[in-house]
């Protein structure tokens, strides 16, 4: 299932020097909007709750787009993919630790005490705790350096993706109070994404390139 | 009832300085440090007032159980509502709410009771002088406000049917019609809202009927025409938009117990010492405040309401 056609002329595009700063710049802009929503007053009657959910659910988008990115490359047939795949995943970590530091402070007010209460009685806290725990090796290990370094390690280690994103959509509906359709949406996202993989994995043995690191 | 003592004829106008975007502005300062946006322009000040846009209304003020704290801003306690008919997103209501219709409106009166009937509401509001409280509004979600709610004491509505002995309890009835109110067609809770009180809760005096706030009829996203305000209780208790009263001898099951059991009781009275099963219910954010403030029991009203519940295990009554 390819579309090779077209994705031949979108290959320069992908290749162009520019295309790592513009989509740098793309990241940035929900952490910008929301910036410019306290600034200008318009995050409604609490700024606070919405800094804090927006950040967590721009952490799930840039998890499961970061997970996309090898089905996309497959089914395009368009390796040049890979080259984006780096930064969504730090962009994901990026918005993972602006949603960790918003609860801390904004929520807790650095109140270590009721922080750890809440990691080991909340479920929903838990669960989110594990993820970004899951996903800070990944993102210390996102160097060329040590892409090197870890060799076929490298993969092993971030097989993590396949928990801790599950996690986080685990996260997010054990946190709705009723109304589960959100959650529901990326979880069913999350299901397609790795059911591909499943599907080339027991249907595609002759697997053609599997996901290293392009550097 | 000899409850309301001598009323003062004031507008909350005159004792309350204006509500407008000023709170919010002052929270970003605290925030963030962000000074260049401190400005307030002489505009905005201007429109908000103006009014708020609503049917004024004829009241006096009942200081008893007002609270002194500072109000909400009107825009907040208007935009940021709780009210799943209208979609389970806070800021859906204040959209979508316009396709209620509150006029005509009538609501039935029945169960253990010696004069069931339905009445319009102008004959609800007939025999009732309006009053202001400004009450706390604590939500179960760990929000609150400030709301000077305009209404009567349930108490002297309920006597008006004349409930007999069997009446232990009372049941409220939200309306159910998925034109009015769009939300309702998803399923996410059992239509139509059901809440419920115990007779002697609902004969308190604290007990509001509410048809305003801020000095106008409420709008269509407060649960307009009619709705409950219990203070002491989570925000869901006061059940918005009432169409039928029931005299009940047993406990109703409220649409959120039918939802999640575990995690909403009957009682739902503010406990800051009983945690919801998935967040902390110590502290709350005060809408339009930058910290956390430490919640109280009952909300601050255990001088009105705690000998209710004397004797009662209120960690197994949640
Ligand atoms: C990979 C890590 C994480 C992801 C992807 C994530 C994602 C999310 C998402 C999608 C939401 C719901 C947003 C909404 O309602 O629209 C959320 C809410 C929340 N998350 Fe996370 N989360 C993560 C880690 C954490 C951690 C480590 C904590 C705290 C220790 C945390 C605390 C919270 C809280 C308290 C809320 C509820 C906010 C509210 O309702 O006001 N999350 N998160």
């Amino acid at each position: 299932m390819r579309i090779t056609k077209q994705s031949f002329s979108l290959q320069p595009m992908f290749r162009s020097r520019l295309s790592k700063p513009a989509l740098f710049m793309l990241c940035l802009m929900p952490l910008g909007n929301l910036v410019w929503g306290v600034i200008q007053d318009q995050l409604g009657a609490n700024p606070i709750e919405v800094f804090t959910r927006s950040s967590g659910e721009w952490a799930l988008r840039f998890l499961l787009v970061t997970l996309a990115i090898t089905p996309l490359r497959h089914l395009t047939g368009l390796p040049v993919l890979l080259r984006f795949r780096r930064m969504l995943g730090l962009f994901a970590f990026f918005y993972a630790l602006v949603h960790l530091v918003s609860y801390l402070w904004l929520d807790q007010f650095f109140d270590w005490g009721e922080i750890l209460l809440d990691i080991y009685k909340r479920p929903f806290i838990t669960v989110g705790m594990t993820a970004f725990l899951l996903l800070i090796p990944l993102a210390a290990t996102s160097t060329n350096r040590m892409v090197k370094r870890l060799g076929p390690n490298w993969r092993r280690l971030h097989r993590l993706i396949y928990v801790l994103v599950p996690l986080a959509v685990l996260h997010f509906f054990w946190l709705v109070k009723a109304d589960l359709r959100t959650p529901l949406i990326y979880g069913l996202i999350l299901s397609v994404l790795l059911g591909f993989r499943l599907y080339r994995r027991f249907f595609r043995s002759t697997d053609v390139g599997r996901s290293r690191p392009v550097v | 009832m000899i409850l309301i003592k001598k009323p003062v004829d004031t507008r909350p106008s005159e004792i309350t300085p204006l509500p407008v975007y000023k709170k919010r502005r002052e929270f970003i300062k605290t925030g963030l440090g962000l000074l260049a946006t401190a400005g307030i322009s002489p505009a905005v000040l201007a429109t908000a007032s103006a009014g708020y846009g609503g049917r004024k209304l004829d009241y006096s003020r009942m200081t008893e159980y007002s609270s002194k704290e500072e109000l909400t801003d009107y825009k907040d306690i208007t935009e940021y509502n709780n009210f799943y008919e209208f979609g389970t997103d806070k800021y859906s209501p204040a959209k979508r709410a316009k396709t209620l219709q509150t006029s005509p409106w009538s609501v039935k009166f029945s169960g253990h009771c010696e004069k069931p009937g339905s009445l319009q509401l102008e004959d609800i509001l007939k025999p009732h002088a309006l009053q202001e409280r400004i009450y706390r509004l604590r939500c179960v979600e760990g929000w609150s406000m400030v709301i000077p709610w305009i209404g009567f004491p349930l108490a002297d509505l309920l006597k008006r049917f004349q409930p007999t002995s069997q009446a232990k309890y009372v049941e409220f009835v939200t309306l159910k019609d998925a034109k009015q109110m769009p939300g309702q067609k998803s399923g996410v809770l059992d239509w139509p809202y059901v809440e419920g009180l115990r007779i002697d809760e609902a004969m308190n005096p604290l007990s509001l009927m509410a048809v305003g706030l801020y000095g106008e009829v409420l709008p269509n996203q407060n649960g307009a025409p009619l709705r409950l305000v219990v203070p002491w209780k989570y925000g869901f208790k006061s059940i918005k938009s009432i169409v039928e009263i029931r005299f009940v001898d047993k406990q109703p099951v409220s649409s959120w117990m039918r939802t999640a059991p575990s995690e909403y009781g009957f009682y739902s009275n503010v406990n800051p010492l009983v945690d919801h099963p998935r967040w902390s219910q110590k502290r709350e954010r005060r809408i339009g405040e930058f910290f956390k403030i430490k919640t109280r029991m009952y909300n601050g009203y255990a001088d009105e309401v705690a000998h209710l519940y004397s004797g009662m295990d209120l960690r197994k009554n949640f």
